[in-house]
């Protein structure tokens, strides 16, 4: 019985041994360029609305290229599907990119290099958008689709009611926040979210951040610069003195406070007029559009909160038919149309931005809703993301979390924010500038 | 034919081995080989072969193992532990005592319902108990004036759905065992004159040590396993960090931060720490819970 058992488990062994030495060698798919056979068929995975009835229209027109849609979750878990699919060598051929992670694509060599075929869209998109596909070289990684530049919205009603002014600087916000909150303690001006890092990077890219660049073969990254710890400590300090909440976004919580009017303003992105009418629906007709408050009297800056392009898998088959849709589905007149009546986006190509004239039903005491979009739209700045976003956002969860609940430093949060992405890097072996 | 009769168990045992080599051995071993390797970037990291896997061995491992952070976890996670099983498993004790005593009203109906949450999903659960502890929708605080997302009292918080859901299994678990132990005994106990809290003390009770035992380990294991409740509550307070629990921090390192060599080697550290702990209160306990059979 004995020596049988020990038969069993010498096979147990030797399989596994067997299957470790098999997964090691696992042979990558190549991405060879074959000629069809028969229409090319292309998958795409989009969270963007309706994106099925966008495609529909290509399919129809372009029977040699046929698309299929593949509806992903948004945010940080579809970037992480993503880099898992590439890895396991299925990726889709064409996938939703956000800015900030697109970097992280690129340096898992995920996505393709779509020089050749963007040269000629290049002229469709501002110089700021532009650098978020090329990270500042010269070689093109996807096709921007969408972009969200940062403005005020704020309950205009209540404003009236608490006689406040919309703030045009940032010390005027700070005003208003305490006068706000010196008539009711219970109401607060805004709130500052540690679950939302993406609206802080905008932020700390309207007063100037620049948190990563390439410095010829080596990165230079300033999280901690002088621009984001300004925005840092302005925040921390409001958040110390209690006029500002520090309840995350997006919760049961911030929907009921945007309800009931006790929250004021929302410093987001031109997408928010989607958000307000689902979480806080009773609220429609009051809420208002304003450029974000500046640091410096007179200027007219802005940052990016969100946006996303469309990038092409490194191990599509059929890299060339799939940059061939990229670039359609983001420039052709008709598609972006479509992409801003169906998916209600505000695109990246800024033919498509002046296309939009009427208002959202969410905004419709606003008309000239749009004409303020896109005053904000030209004053927007971004920066180069890096190759370890997913490091640096997690990074500013955790100790904002802590420091919102501690109500202690947010420069000491920002700082270890910027200590956790170098680290990563030079674990990884990333070359970093002194 | 003596050939084919030596064979015979090998062909029965085929379908377990073949099983589980697919989906145990082979797994746990690519961890293992994950958790020997890394991803080496040279310069800027992008383009094509600017990033290779190399070997590094027990490097992972060892900075796993002396990992401050994951430590700080299973200090929490002992912490919820030690509240979870205490309360979970006195609980379902005290339930299904009740419940077998003979002077009950409602026992099915009783049973039924302190069994029903046990059939609501983890995260079910913990967002309708989140939804009752956030401040301003919450009915329980104008009853009670606490933030019961503060930093002191979310491990309570936690604890409590844990406990609402694994109260009812457990109870299930040691409620069949006591409907299994024969008449006689009691009515035995009865001539001698116990009463019904005597009976439940000194019969009941020792009888169901094995039981006891087998909910605890399963608790033991869940708990070391914690997940679902952090990570669901987590958009909702500042006070639970990406590496609450041991767990958090491979599903972080794994899709958060991109490194899935890490991952695997905190994976196999926190297998080793369940192992320990199970097989350790299995040892301690043994000769006690199982002593006349061995």
């Amino acid at each position: 019985m004995r020596t049988k058992l020990l038969g069993v488990a010498a096979l147990v062994v030797t399989l596994a041994a067997a299957g470790c030495a098999s997964e090691g060698a696992a042979p990558a798919p190549e991405a060879t360029q074959a000629a069809p056979q028969g229409p090319v068929k292309l998958t795409y995975w989009t969270w963007a609305p309706n994106m099925d009835k966008i495609v529909a229209v290509w399919n129809q027109e372009h029977p040699d290229i046929q698309v299929t849609v593949s509806k992903q979750a948004g945010g940080d878990d579809a970037a992480a599907k993503f880099l898992t699919a590439a890895k396991a060598g299925n990726p889709p051929d064409l996938v939703q990119a956000e800015y900030q992670h697109l970097p992280s694509f690129i340096a898992a060599d995920a996505v393709a290099d779509l020089t050749t075929a963007a040269a000629p869209v290049k002229a469709d998109f501002s110089e700021g958008v532009w650098g978020q596909v090329t990270l500042g070289t010269d070689t093109v990684y996807a096709i921007p689709q969408d972009s969200g530049p940062m403005m005020l919205f704020y309950r205009k009603d209540l404003f009236d009611k608490y006689d406040i002014a919309v703030p045009k600087t940032w010390q005027e916000y700070a005003e208003a926040a305490r006068k706000v909150h010196e008539q009711d303690p219970k109401v607060f001006l805004g709130t500052f979210s540690s679950k939302d890092p993406g609206a802080f990077t905008g932020l700390a890219q309207q007063a100037g951040a620049q948190w990563w660049a390439i410095d010829g073969e080596s990165w230079k990254v300033n999280v901690a610069d002088e621009p984001t710890t300004r925005v840092a400590d302005f925040w921390g300090g409001l958040v110390k003195e209690g006029v500002i909440d520090g309840m995350p976004y997006f919760t049961p919580e911030w929907n009921k406070a945007l309800n009931d009017g006790k929250l004021l303003t929302w410093p987001s992105a031109i997408w928010a007029p989607g958000v307000l009418s689902s979480n806080a629906p009773k609220a429609k007709g009051k809420w208002a559009a304003a450029p974000l408050p500046q640091w410096k009297a007179g200027e007219n800056f802005s940052g990016f909160w969100g946006g996303s392009s469309v990038a092409v898998a490194a191990k599509s088959k059929h890299q060339a038919a799939a940059a061939k849709f990229a670039t359609w589905l983001n420039t052709d007149a008709k598609a972006v149309d479509l992409l801003v009546k169906e998916a209600a986006i505000y695109p990246a190509a800024t033919k498509g931005q002046s296309a939009l004239t009427e208002a959202p039903d969410y905004f419709s005491t606003q008309p000239d809703f749009w004409q303020q979009a896109a005053g904000v739209a030209a004053g927007a700045r971004g920066f180069t993301f890096g190759p370890n976003v997913g490091v640096t956002y997690n990074a500013f969860k955790d100790s904002f979390d802590k420091a919102v609940q501690a109500r202690s430093s947010f420069s000491d949060a920002v700082r270890a924010m910027q200590e956790a992405t170098v680290a990563d890097m030079r674990k990884s072996g990333f070359q970093i500038a002194p | 034919m003596n050939r084919r009769v030596k064979a015979a168990p090998y062909l029965f045992l085929t379908p377990a081995i073949v099983l589980f080599t697919l989906f145990l051995a082979l797994p746990v071993c690519y961890t293992f080989y994950l958790s020997m390797r890394r991803v080496k970037v040279s310069g800027l990291g992008l383009g094509k072969g600017s990033r290779q896997e190399i070997f590094v061995g027990l490097d992972n491992l060892a900075a796993a193992a002396t990992d401050g952070e994951l430590w700080a976890g299973w200090l929490r996670v002992l912490g919820y532990g030690a509240l979870v099983l205490i309360v979970m498993l006195g609980l379902a004790l005290l339930f299904a005592l009740l419940l077998d005593s003979a002077h009950v009203r409602l026992a099915r109906f009783s049973r039924i319902a302190i069994f029903l949450p046990y059939a609501v999903p983890g995260v079910a659960a913990t967002l309708l108990w989140g939804f009752l502890y956030l401040p301003s929708l919450s009915p329980l605080r104008a009853l009670l004036d606490v933030d019961f997302l503060g930093a002191t009292t979310i491990t309570f918080s936690m604890a409590n759905v844990a406990v609402w859901g694994g109260v009812g299994f457990n109870m299930l678990v040691l409620y069949t065992t006591l409907r299994a132990i024969p008449r006689e005994l009691y009515e035995a106990a009865r001539i001698d004159g116990a009463t019904e809290t005597q009976i439940a003390l000194r019969v009941k009770i020792p009888i169901l040590v094995p039981a006891i035992i087998l909910t605890t380990v399963f608790s033991v294991i869940a708990t070391i396993q914690v997940f679902t409740e952090p990570t669901t509550l987590r958009p909702l307070t500042n006070t639970i960090s990406s590496t609450w629990s041991p767990l958090m921090k491979v599903y972080r390192d794994a899709f958060v931060t991109g490194d899935l060599y890490s991952a695997a080697a905190t994976s196999i550290v926190i297998a080793a720490v369940s192992l320990v702990l199970s097989f350790g209160f299995l040892r301690v306990v043994r000769g006690r819970a199982f002593g006349e059979e061995s």
